[in-house]
């Protein structure tokens, strides 16, 4: 009850974060990878010490490489970004990196076209909007049955606000990781994102599902009960179990970021950090907004 | 009670066997676990299809004629099990372009992959719009001054070398032999145009336009375009390998080297093991003895998991194991789920049979409905990704489906088949959670 009782603070608790995140997108922005611009990647790394960056910049320069730009990776690598090589560039790559005392191995090379960029930069947003659409058809059909003394949709509508918080909290903090690290937002960017969804409506739907039976026991006992009163009960009898998921999600999310293959490690953390993010939403936004709702329609009443 | 315990020990037999399978394949190497390119290391190249030049109702089979080629050209060069596909670019794209995929593991030198391909000749037999050709072609008009391709790559069976005048001043010639369909459009199309010219085009370049002097029904026709006698022969023997019915441009490759591979393997199991070992431990504190049924449960999962992945067989991608142990996090959910409701049961002073079967039907609805949403998240990612998201959304959903099953049947089974009645003292403490003593 604690929540419910207290909600004002907790909207303006998430209100705060949302405008940090906010922030942090428009000062830092997101800055779209190579998948959706198109452009060419080269991941290199070398046997000794790397060269120099300066001197590296000019060899590049040489080679014809354009719109390039390099950052550290690892203790002994390089990243590349660049525009669209050409064959001569492709075939001497491995050279053109080598310098006096060391050798340089290409670890992984990868050069998107622009039209596959465009199809999937159109595809990553056409999923995002899908999957909200979805998620707000299902709850509303989920609910169906529920009408007193809110109709389904509201839960539908209340779950994608709650969804909205979700998306924005992980851009926010990819936006400033991109800011820290240089990270840029590809596919497995727009998956983790999806991948929260799906798990914060899991969360979401649990707790809502607690009121949906709480509201069927009252009226089949007949029992008179303020709406705020059976939410807030709802929300305790899910609680445990809402961190407790969350928790065991969480441990294999750190040890996939700290001890998981290197590809995988800012998804992992985009994971946690959104994760996170959407069971805060599922107990502390959800229900307060249910009630919140609940309240206004009543006063519009009287 | 003994049915359920029969039944319970038949699971944990059928779970021992998968994982028998799982470990026996595992050291005899008989069903492998089948690693995308990411993790194996190679190289994937995509290339777009430049379909202007044939006729519409062509395009499905030119493009299958272009796998095979493509497949047969990349066997040539003792590629182990090489990928070949051809894709439609989606309405997305703005365009409809038709792709060609080509995967191959292990070789990790892309120009050289892109030499390998890049070999194979397009041939086009091209009808001249006008009378008479004209005396110079350029590349861009090239489409309008001729019609769309009659006889492509896919029509041609066999090449050879010949030569060809009096022994003095004989010119090395390509002789091209058509398969039995190649045969007949070539017959109908010289006896309707007889007087008329076409041009033979190589790799898009018109080398020869002959003029069509009679009918010709044997399937054949001869390429002199002022070849030398080594040109002409190296070029026989690239058409014996299958010549490209349309042209393709390379669009997009992506390589990765072996060791970062072999890394990321490694650093994947690790991680997978210690994200089951962190879930096992904290199930096991806090739900005490539910939660050894929950760990028997999830290993159970994992096995059926890992069988599933080596006989579908899907394959692993570095976000396809993410998904997995991401999962392994997320299949405990529904027993998470089904204990605090069991707990609950327990404590409203219900027998505990009654509590165990009502608390995994009030479970039920929750369980059924979350998981529903993220099959929709599944499908949704699995339609419209890209390889590296199909990988990601299969095992995801994959993994929905089967903790589905084991979460909620087997820790069932389990739970009945053990029959203590928590009532009292310690039994009571076993089913209790957390850090409360019930």
């Amino acid at each position: 009850m604690f929540i419910i009782t207290h909600r004002n603070a907790f909207f303006a608790l998430t209100g705060a974060l949302v405008l940090a995140a906010l922030i942090s997108v428009a000062v830092f922005g997101l800055h779209l990878g190579i998948e959706f611009t198109g452009g060419t990647l080269v991941e290199v790394s070398y046997d000794g010490v790397r060269p120099d960056p300066v001197a590296l910049t000019n060899t590049l320069d040489d080679a014809g490489f354009k719109d390039f730009s390099l950052r550290e990776t690892g203790a002994n690598g390089y990243a590349l970004r660049a525009q669209n090589i050409g064959d001569t560039q492709r075939g001497e790559l491995a050279a053109i990196f080598s310098y006096q005392g060391g050798t340089a191995h290409i670890d992984q090379l990868t050069e998107i076209g622009p039209t596959i960029g465009a199809e999937l930069r159109n595809k990553a947003i056409l999923a995002l909007g899908l999957v909200l659409l979805c998620i707000l058809l299902f709850i509303a059909f989920a609910f169906r049955k529920v009408s007193k003394p809110i109709s389904s949709w509201v839960y539908g509508l209340i779950a994608l606000v709650t969804l909205v918080h979700d998306v924005i909290i992980p851009m926010g903090f990819f936006a400033f990781l991109g800011y820290l690290t240089g990270a840029q937002v590809d596919t497995l960017f727009v998956t983790a994102v999806l991948t929260v969804l799906g798990f914060s409506i899991h969360d979401t739907i649990v707790v809502f599902d607690r009121t949906r039976e709480n509201l069927r026991i009252n009226h089949e006992k007949n029992r008179k009960e303020d709406f705020a009163e059976t939410a807030g009960h709802s929300l305790n009898q899910t609680f445990v179990r809402s961190i407790n998921t969350s928790l065991t999600v969480l441990f294999t999310l750190l040890v996939l970021y700290f001890i998981g293959p290197s590809s995988t490690k800012v998804f992992a953390l985009t994971l946690l950090v959104g994760i996170t993010a959407g069971t805060y939403s599922s107990i502390f936004l959800a229900t307060p907004l249910l009630v919140w709702v609940e309240k206004r329609r009543n006063k519009a009443k009287k | 009670m003994a049915q359920k315990r029969v039944f319970a020990i038949i699971v944990l037999l059928i779970g021992a066997a998968i994982g028998y399978f799982v470990y026996h394949s595992e050291v005899t190497a008989s069903w492998p676990f089948k690693l995308g390119l990411d993790l194996s290391g190679g190289t994937q190249l995509v290339y777009r299809a430049d379909i202007n030049a044939i006729q519409s109702s062509d395009v499905a089979e030119s493009m299958s004629a272009l796998r095979d080629t493509i497949e047969r050209r990349v066997n040539l060069f003792g590629v182990s099990e090489p990928l070949v596909q051809t894709e439609q670019a989606s309405a997305l794209s703005g365009t409809s372009e038709q792709r060609l995929i080509v995967e191959l593991p292990g070789v990790t030198d892309t120009q050289k992959a892109i030499a390998l391909i890049g070999e194979t000749p397009v041939l086009e037999f091209r009808m001249l719009k006008s009378v008479t050709p004209p005396d110079t072609f350029s590349t861009t008009t090239v489409n309008q001054d001729f019609a769309p391709a009659a006889i492509t790559g896919k029509d041609l069976a066999s090449a050879e070398l010949q030569f060809q005048g009096s022994a003095s001043i004989s010119e090395p010639v390509v002789v091209l032999h058509f398969t039995s369909e190649g045969k007949r459009v070539f017959a109908d199309l010289t006896k309707n145009n007889v007087g008329r010219y076409f041009g033979i085009f190589l790799d898009g370049q018109p080398i020869s336009i002959p003029v069509i002097r009679e009918s010709i029904p044997d399937g054949t026709a001869v390429i002199s375009g002022g070849f030398t006698a080594t040109g002409a022969k190296e070029l026989a023997r690239n058409l014996n390998y299958g010549a490209l019915p349309v042209p393709i441009d390379l669009i997009s490759t992506q390589t990765v080297s072996g060791t970062l591979g072999e890394k990321a393997v490694q650093d994947g199991i690790m991680a997978g093991l210690w994200g089951i070992g962190a879930v096992a431990l904290f199930m096991l504190f806090w739900y005490r003895l539910p939660g050894l049924l929950a760990t028997i449960a999830l290993t159970l999962y994992i096995v059926v998991m890992l069988a599933l992945f080596k006989s579908i067989p899907v394959t692993l991608t570095a976000a396809g194991i993410a998904a997995f142990i991401l999962s392994v996090g997320m299949a405990v959910d529904a027993n998470v789920l089904i204990f605090e409701r069991i707990k609950e049961e327990l404590r409203g002073g219900k027998s505990t049979a009654d509590s165990i079967s009502d608390g995994f039907a009030r479970a039920w609805p929750s369980i059924r409905d979350s998981n529903i949403s993220s099959m929709i998240t599944a499908v949704i990612l699995f339609w419209l990704g890209t390889s590296l998201i199909k990988g990601f959304a299969l095992v995801f959903g994959l993994g929905v489906l089967v903790s589905m099953l084991t979460a909620i049947s087997v820790s069932r089974t389990f739970l009945f088949a053990l029959g203590v009645d928590a009532k009292y003292g310690f039994t009571r403490f076993l089913f209790g959670s957390g850090i409360s003593r019930t």
